[in-house]
């Protein structure tokens, strides 16, 4: 229990903010260097489970030369596990608003977008309410930006960065080669800050309050707090604000339902950890001394005994062989053979050692698929086949 | 100009005709006509003057713009992981005894299509759906044949 760390729930991200006007009309009489320098120093880092320092995302985007800038906050929240974004744009929506144009202040981007997926598309309209008054606002103090909805349709491929710029270009959802990265060239080729909901917030909490107060919460290299989706077999399923850097142990302590077998962290595109691994893993992002390190979008999905893990696999693996865009063959062409090549040692007609090559089949997608969709099916297929081979073969 | 023409100018008008404008007129067209027709797609691709076999690669991408004829009702059920552990079949036989059609498929009368889709976003109150924009949660047969049936009566003046 070295890395043992107390799980702390904590009240930020839904808290109600009633001064976000003040928030806004204060920032934007600093000195945009200043407020880099306040994110930068609060260690906050991308909240959407790549974890990319959020303060030099808006750095590289604020000295990009160009006549032209954009602020997106991806709301395309489609990794299986993960329903918090949701959460945030129908109870705080206004804190997104808020950091998106002190985003645009400190980048000199004056237009943002919300990519919302079409699954969400109830949300629309009581959202472009909230945008029509943050706009009124916004006239009001004489600041130059607007925010429009954009809405997808049904991709998850469109959660990558770049696949999400095409798709806003009217093009099919296929990520680009990076770099360049959107910091440099982003949608219709300009410097582009994108950002997860969740980051959003988390910049809105550090401008009210200050760095200070969101490094203090969390632990070394993984600093503040994070919202985690909690589903599967839980006797509580939901959505929490917990401290970053917790133990898993802790985690299925406080949501297990006593029978906890494994965790999923980080969705379909995470980690399996099975239940002797619970104490070495903790939740947070790479550079903690000990243990195991599990970034996460914030999915956490429980399974207890009753579940098989080959189902589960199979479940994972129709999803992405779906969801594949196509575009490269390593993920297109090894996702479809992933699954066939499961089934196929399910049914014996494939021995078991067959596993060990799908394994090496999973390595060379991570090294040679183009995006983090086909490179990180190796994630879940690896750890799910390394700790329940039995349950994948019998 | 017919209805489809005036909708796709209105469209257009409205969102632009930059390729950028591309995905909001498409999804204003699904919007209206609950799919998008061979003949919306050629008309598209002359307003936005583009190529209409781009207009379809795009619109084939999206697993929320059919291309083919759909039912009024567009029933997805959510068959990602917790979905599935939480009785997603059992929900999904419901609905196929009640409608009398195999998944993937639209009921003669033109009512209602039956598909699954991956994760929804409600894992916490699985096993969810969709009908249209409209989210269902904490399903069971029990639950889905009432929804279903309020749908039914909802329709019945106009068919």
């Amino acid at each position: 229990m070295s890395n043992s760390h107390q799980l702390k729930r904590v009240d930020f991200i839904f808290r109600n903010e009633n001064d976000w006007e003040k928030v806004l009309s204060t920032n934007i009489k600093k000195q945009p260097k200043d407020l880099i320098n306040e994110l930068i120093s609060s260690e906050l880092k991308g909240r959407g489970g790549a974890g990319f320092p959020t303060g030099l995302k808006w750095k590289l985007t604020a000295e990009a030369e160009s006549d032209k800038k954009y602020v997106i906050c991806n709301a395309d929240e489609g990794e299986p596990g993960t329903f918090k974004d949701r959460e945030i744009l129908s109870r705080v929506p206004y804190k997104v608003l808020t950091a998106m144009a002190i985003c645009g202040y400190i980048t000199g981007a004056t237009e943002g977008f919300i990519y919302l997926r079409g699954e969400y598309k109830f949300l629309q309209s009581e959202l472009q309410k909230t945008i029509d008054e943050f706009h009124y606002y916004c006239n009001e103090i004489k600041l130059d930006f607007s925010i429009k909805i954009f809405m997808g349709s049904g991709a998850y491929i469109c959660g990558e960065e770049t696949a999400l710029m095409e798709s806003m270009e009217g093009r099919r959802g296929e990520p680009r080669n990076k770099p360049p990265f959107p910091t440099q060239a982003g949608y219709l080729g300009k410097p582009t800050v994108i950002n997860n909901v969740e980051t959003l917030v988390h910049s809105f909490t550090i401008f009210k309050y200050g760095a200070k107060k969101f490094y203090d919460l969390g632990v070394q290299y993984s600093r503040g707090t994070k919202l985690f989706s909690v589903s599967g077999d839980t006797p509580k399923p939901g959505i929490y604000e917990l401290e970053l850097g917790m133990s898993l142990q802790d985690f299925v302590y406080e949501f297990g339902d006593g029978d906890t077998k494994a965790v999923q962290v980080g969705g379909a595109s995470g980690f399996l950890v099975p239940r002797k691994k619970f104490k070495d893993a903790a939740i947070g992002f790479k550079g903690k001394l000990t243990g195991i390190s599990l970034p996460t979008g914030g999915s956490m999905m429980l399974f207890n005994s009753s579940r098989s893990m080959y189902n589960v696999m199979d479940n994972y693996l129709e999803f992405f062989r779906e969801e594949s865009c196509g575009q490269c063959t390593p993920c297109r062409v090894g996702c479809q053979q992933l699954l066939l090549g499961i089934k196929a040692v399910k049914r014996g007609d494939k021995p078991a050692s067959y596993l060990d090559k799908l394994l090496r089949l999973t390595e060379t997608m991570q090294l040679t698929a183009k995006c983090g969709l086909g490179q990180s099916v190796a994630n879940s297929f690896s750890s799910i086949v390394e700790n329940f081979r039995e349950e994948m073969i019998y | 100009m017919d209805p489809i023409q005036t909708l796709i100018k209105d469209l257009a008008d409205k969102h632009g005709r930059q390729r950028e404008s591309l995905l909001p007129i498409i999804q204003g067209v699904v919007e209206k006509e609950n799919y998008l027709s061979e003949r919306s797609m050629i008309e598209i691709a002359k307003e936005v003057d583009l190529p209409a076999a781009d207009v379809y690669g795009t619109a084939s991408f999206y697993s929320f713009l059919e291309t083919k004829q759909t039912g009024k009702y567009i029933i997805r059920v959510c068959k990602t992981i917790t979905c599935s552990m939480k009785g997603k079949n059992q929900v999904l036989f419901a609905i196929i005894e009640m409608l009398k059609i195999k998944l993937g498929e639209t009921t003669p009368d033109k009512r209602f299509t039956l598909l699954e889709t991956n994760c929804l976003g409600w894992c916490h109150k699985a096993p969810a759906m969709l009908i249209n924009d409209d989210v269902y949660t904490d399903l069971t047969p029990e639950k889905v044949r009432e929804i279903l049936s309020d749908y039914m009566k909802k329709d019945v003046n106009h068919f």
